[in-house]
């Protein structure tokens, strides 16, 4: 092992872990707005409504992350239309395909755990709402979504694990992410072990913290079903 | 849109080498799962630190992460093995260290799934068992391995299409995998859309098969299950 190596790369890693923050961060608040608009028409029960989210579902979550990347990235550039049109400054870098992928991506695995969420909404509460007279609109707003984001809550940690786990894709497509950060030190100074080795270390880093914030999170959303303390 | 010129058969070499990868590297994890949960549920304390840390380092790094690290680094690992012991020069080709690889990780995300499933075999089914004098592998064999697969199909369902998907990554190692291929004919076509888009209907043919498959798994293994 080869410490000095790491230790004199460690801007490199920070640059690259700065990146891949950016990357999943951006994602997952794009993939968000994108998700729950989706999640509720998913959840309809007219099929006319629920066809088209569900079978944008189906798509994202069936196929790799790393092929819908490259579609994006090395797929638009197929069409002259796009190549002559103002989409082409943002096509042609692979950063912001790399976070178009991303927000794609976890938009669907997202709308998919809403959709799960809402649709195990108590009858006793939809009723109760009904019987208040609430629109549609304010039963979504005032029920339906705030006890769906709680009951979300433990499977979109996970999502958003996946999400940083996936986002090493963006090394893939000549992003300089904390993976392409490794990627560069391994192939400068050839110490495949200590280059990829860091890159693990810092990942793993952030998995926990992020364990640890939905920790929190959880104690304080699902504080309603906590052990009474006596 | 889908002339392929003549490049459907590259593609589809490269989705037999998926699906040989993605089979022997589900193999490979069954194996490490079985393991990982027989040692987190043990009764000695040293297996259970192994296995709660095999799980916990791979589930929180990225796939493609350790994937490189086993590829570069265990070609090194191998041929300082090899130099100790007097062998040649044992060159590790990308197939055996994606296929390794990617069974190592699952390995991890089945080893809480059938740990699960173990645990959900009722123990008094195991005590019976061992009245009627089975020796503990038997009771294994016989009471808690035909019922775990019930309890253990949904997560081994979920975990099977990440691990397929997963194997998309063997193309980053050089494998000539389909999303390989696609770039091959892609680039010299000048279509990489539609030669990528064709291997992601491919993963969607994988996916609905798979489906079709654990339906009639899961109503097989729950024969006898009373549902209201």
């Amino acid at each position: 092992m080869d410490i000095a190596v790491i230790i004199e790369n460690l801007p490199l890693y920070f640059e690259g872990l700065w990146i891949t923050i950016q990357l999943v961060v951006m994602a997952l608040a794009l993939g968000l707005g994108l998700a729950i608009p989706m999640g509720v028409l998913a959840a309809s029960r007219n099929p006319l409504i629920a066809g088209l989210p569900k079978a944008y579902i189906y798509f994202f979550r069936g196929t790799p992350l790393l092929v819908q990347a490259f579609l994006i990235y090395a797929g638009a550039g197929q069409f002259e239309a796009v190549r002559e049109s103002f989409l082409w400054l943002v096509l042609k870098e692979a950063y912001w395909c790399a976070l178009i992928a991303f927000a794609l991506n976890t938009a669907a695995y997202t709308a998919e755990i809403l959709r799960g969420a809402i649709e195990q909404t108590h009858f006793g509460e939809i009723e109760a709402a009904r019987a208040c007279g609430m629109s549609r609109g304010l039963m979504l707003r005032r029920i339906i979504l705030p006890s769906a984001f709680r009951r979300a809550l433990p499977a979109y940690g996970n999502e958003v694990i996946f999400m940083l786990h996936g986002s090493v894709v963006a090394g893939v497509i000549t992003v300089v992410d904390l993976f392409g950060a490794a990627k560069i030190v391994n192939s400068r100074h050839f110490v495949p072990f200590e280059s990829f080795i860091a890159a693990g270390v810092f990942y793993l880093c952030m998995t926990f913290l992020i364990v640890w914030v939905f920790k929190l999170a959880e104690h304080r959303w699902h504080a309603h079903l906590r052990p009474r303390e006596t | 849109m889908f002339d392929l010129h003549g490049y459907f058969p590259l593609i589809l070499d490269g989705m037999k080498l998926t699906v040989g990868v993605a089979l022997l590297s589900l193999a490979i994890a069954m194996v490490l799962g079985m393991l990982g949960a027989l040692a987190k549920l043990s009764k000695s304390k040293t297996a259970r630190l192994a296995a709660g840390v095999y799980t916990t380092i791979i589930r929180g790094v990225p796939d493609l992460v350790l994937m490189t690290l086993i590829f570069f680094g265990g070609q090194i690992a191998v041929n300082n093995i090899g130099d100790a012991l007097g062998w040649d020069y044992v060159d590790v080709d990308p197939f055996t260290a994606g296929f390794l690889s990617i069974g190592f990780i699952f390995g991890a995300y089945m080893t809480e799934t059938f740990r699960g499933a173990i645990m959900a075999v009722p123990r008094g089914e195991i005590e019976a068992g061992q009245a009627y004098g089975m020796t503990p592998v038997q009771c294994f064999l016989r009471i808690t391995l035909p019922q775990m697969v019930r309890h253990a199909l949904p997560g081994f369902g979920n975990n099977w299409l990440v691990l397929a998907k997963a194997t998309a990554l063997v193309s980053v190692i050089g494998l000539h995998d389909m999303v390989y291929n696609a770039q091959l004919a892609g680039g010299s076509t000048r279509q990489p859309f539609t030669f990528l888009l064709v291997v992601a209907l491919l993963f969607l043919v994988i996916t609905a098969v798979s489906d079709v498959g654990l339906r009639w798994a899961n109503r097989r293994y729950s024969v006898g299950v009373r549902r209201a």
